[in-house]
């Protein structure tokens, strides 16, 4: 949303770094800076050579360094693929993200116009409303929350999820917008007004297609945290073929006898890679969505 | 926002008969567009917050509708020597993650504020841990603390520094550093990226005037970039003491709680309590035991915030 102009900002911020000479910058900057990357991405480097280590190879260190592999295999992959519930968690994972991620963002859609433009009485009130209600945690939550599910009959369906993340989603997603939409200037709905636009008009024909960056910020976050949730899905969740990745993986494939480091490491990679993949795509607007979140 | 609001004072008299005539239309229509978020918000967060609260005064477990018992949950838990040694374990978690949170998340934000090739790639493969599910990367984390072959063993007994694997799970202390060390792991993106944000709203000329005033480098970032700063520094900072106060996830994954229950959080309790344990009330109450820490954060970054309002040049 300001992209263009945060780079600006970081270029002039940098200006005086001239001052200080290579050497120095090597030892203060650099040096520090590889250690936080290296820290930091170890363990995605330790999961991808675990998952394609063949057996024998991942306990024995003194023949094999165990920062490389010989032979690399994709049977823990093919294990995972062929005989377990992995593709059934990874469907479920999809479906309750999508589902959850399009009601939230289409309740929100409508709640931070209703907030943030139409104005009505009492708005700001909801508006500091919405955003206690992005500080409730989901640990103080599920507890009535999976009586309330056992309640209406969805315990152990998909509905369950579907239907009880937006209790975070739909927060964040419309204090994003709230955001959002105070950037957009209010001389173009005027306008749309005098034109004759109804409100409906106005939201879907000027307000929408300029706000597709919001958007797009929201609802990408929105898949990435109900990607991410565990403790409902653990909760509200019994059988095998309708767990999602985080629970299946932890609750199926560690078996207390054996661990299969090999197929535990693929199953944490592969439900890694979705989100992953959609972040490498759409940096610039999780770094708006989560810093503009957290700059009111 | 501001901007806004003075518009409809200006606006409202010289157009009194316009808006007057959409103006009831703009209410009605407002809560209308309301009604989806509300009603969401409503049934599945306000009320259960309500039953949770209630659910801790009485004794309900899985199958059987409690009766009202009054605080004997909340008795018991006060009598209950487990339940301090878990309110002291989450205040240790929480207290020491939020300062290497901070102080590693600070100093990573202002090594990427510096001029350097790639940046955007830095910046990009930073935020990584933090988009990963939690869980699948303390998964990698279990295997990473193994107690026979851990990497961070094989590393150190590679380089001489010790004789036998350490024993990370395993050991009271050694666990707590372990658990602790994953969640900063995870937490130091979000601190860092969204403080870099605050950091670029820094104007350079306050640095470059400070320079020519002959100011050292610590000056510099102890009168200029951490007064500048502050204000997000509180907002960051309330969300990740929130989040590492009531974490489950990570806990859940490495120790479940142990050895000795040395990691037990809150919500694991919470949860062990009343999931499988099936004492649904009083999982509550440990969980409503919660509201009071949080509240004091969220108030506690309320009031910093306040009173620094003049820094961003909002207000006096």
């Amino acid at each position: 949303m300001s992209q263009s102009t945060t780079d600006h900002l970081t270029d002039n911020s940098t200006g005086m770094s001239y001052l200080d000479s290579l050497p120095r910058r090597i030892v203060t900057v650099f040096l520090p800076l590889l250690i936080f990357v290296f820290v930091l991405l170890f363990p995605f480097y330790w999961m991808a050579i675990t998952a394609v280590k063949p057996n024998f190879q991942l306990t024995d260190y003194n023949n094999y360094s165990p920062l490389w592999v010989v032979q690399p295999t994709l049977d823990h992959i093919k294990y995972l693929l062929f005989e377990t519930s992995y593709p059934a968690w990874l469907w479920n994972t999809i479906f309750i993200s999508v589902a959850a991620t399009f009601i939230s963002l289409v309740t929100s859609v409508f709640a931070a116009y209703a907030i943030e433009r139409l104005r009505f009485h009492g708005s700001r009130w909801v508006g500091l409303g919405i955003f206690l209600a992005y500080l409730v945690p989901p640990s103080i939550l599920f507890i009535p929350l999976a009586i309330m599910v056992f309640g209406i009959g969805i315990y152990d369906t998909k509905l369950a999820l579907i239907l009880t993340y937006p209790t975070f989603l739909v927060p964040f997603s419309t204090w994003l917008l709230m955001g959002y939409f105070r950037s957009i200037p209010f001389e173009l709905e005027e306008c749309a007004l005098v034109d004759g636009a109804s409100r409906w008009q106005i939201l879907i024909k000027v307000l929408l297609p300029l706000s597709v960056p919001g958007l797009i910020s929201a609802g990408i976050f929105s898949f990435t945290l109900s990607w991410n949730e565990f403790i409902y899905a653990l909760t509200f969740i019994q059988s095998s073929e309708n767990k999602t990745v985080p629970v299946g993986v932890l609750t199926e494939l560690v078996r207390s006898d054996v661990y299969e480091w090999g197929s535990l490491m693929a199953g944490a990679l592969i439900g890694s890679l979705p989100v992953v993949i959609l972040y490498s795509f759409f940096v610039d607007y999780y770094v708006s969505s989560m810093t503009g979140a957290v700059k009111e | 926002m501001a901007v806004t609001t003075a518009r409809d004072a200006k606006a409202a008299p010289a157009r009194r008969s316009f808006w007057s005539g959409i103006g009831q239309g703009r209410h009605v229509l407002g809560l209308l567009f309301m009604l989806p978020a509300a009603a969401f918000l409503l049934f599945f967060l306000t009320y259960p917050l309500g039953l949770g609260v209630w659910l801790g005064f009485t004794d309900t477990r899985i199958g059987r509708t409690g009766v009202f018992i009054g605080i004997e949950n909340y008795q018991s838990l006060f009598e209950d020597s487990l339940f301090w040694l878990v309110v002291f374990n989450t205040l240790l978690y929480t207290i020491a993650a939020s300062i290497l949170k901070f102080a590693l998340g600070l100093w990573l934000a202002l090594l990427l504020n510096q001029h350097l090739p790639f940046k955007a790639f830095f910046r990009a493969v930073v935020l990584l841990p933090w988009v990963v599910p939690t869980v699948l990367s303390a998964i990698a984390f279990w295997w990473i603390f193994d107690s026979q072959y851990s990497i961070i063993s094989w590393a150190l007994i590679r380089m001489g520094l010790i004789d036998a694997p350490i024993n990370f799970l395993g050991d009271v202390t050694n666990a707590r550093a372990s658990v602790i060390a994953a969640n900063v792991w995870r937490g130091i993106p979000f601190v860092a990226i969204s403080l870099l944000a605050g950091l670029q709203t820094i104007p350079p000329s306050l640095h470059e005037a400070a320079t020519l005033d002959g100011a050292t480098n610590w000056q510099r970032f102890r009168f200029i970039t951490l007064p500048m700063l502050s204000p997000i520094i509180a907002v960051v900072m309330t969300f990740s003491v929130l989040f590492t106060f009531t974490d489950f996830q990570l806990i859940y994954v490495l120790t479940r709680g142990g050895p000795l229950n040395s990691t037990h959080l809150m919500a694991t309790l919470s949860f062990q309590r009343a999931i499988p344990g099936g004492s649904l009330g009083e999982g509550a109450a440990i969980a409503v035991a919660m509201i009071p820490f949080l509240l004091a954060a969220i108030l506690f970054s309320y009031f910093g915030l306040q009173r620094r309002k003049w820094q961003q040049g909002g207000g006096d």
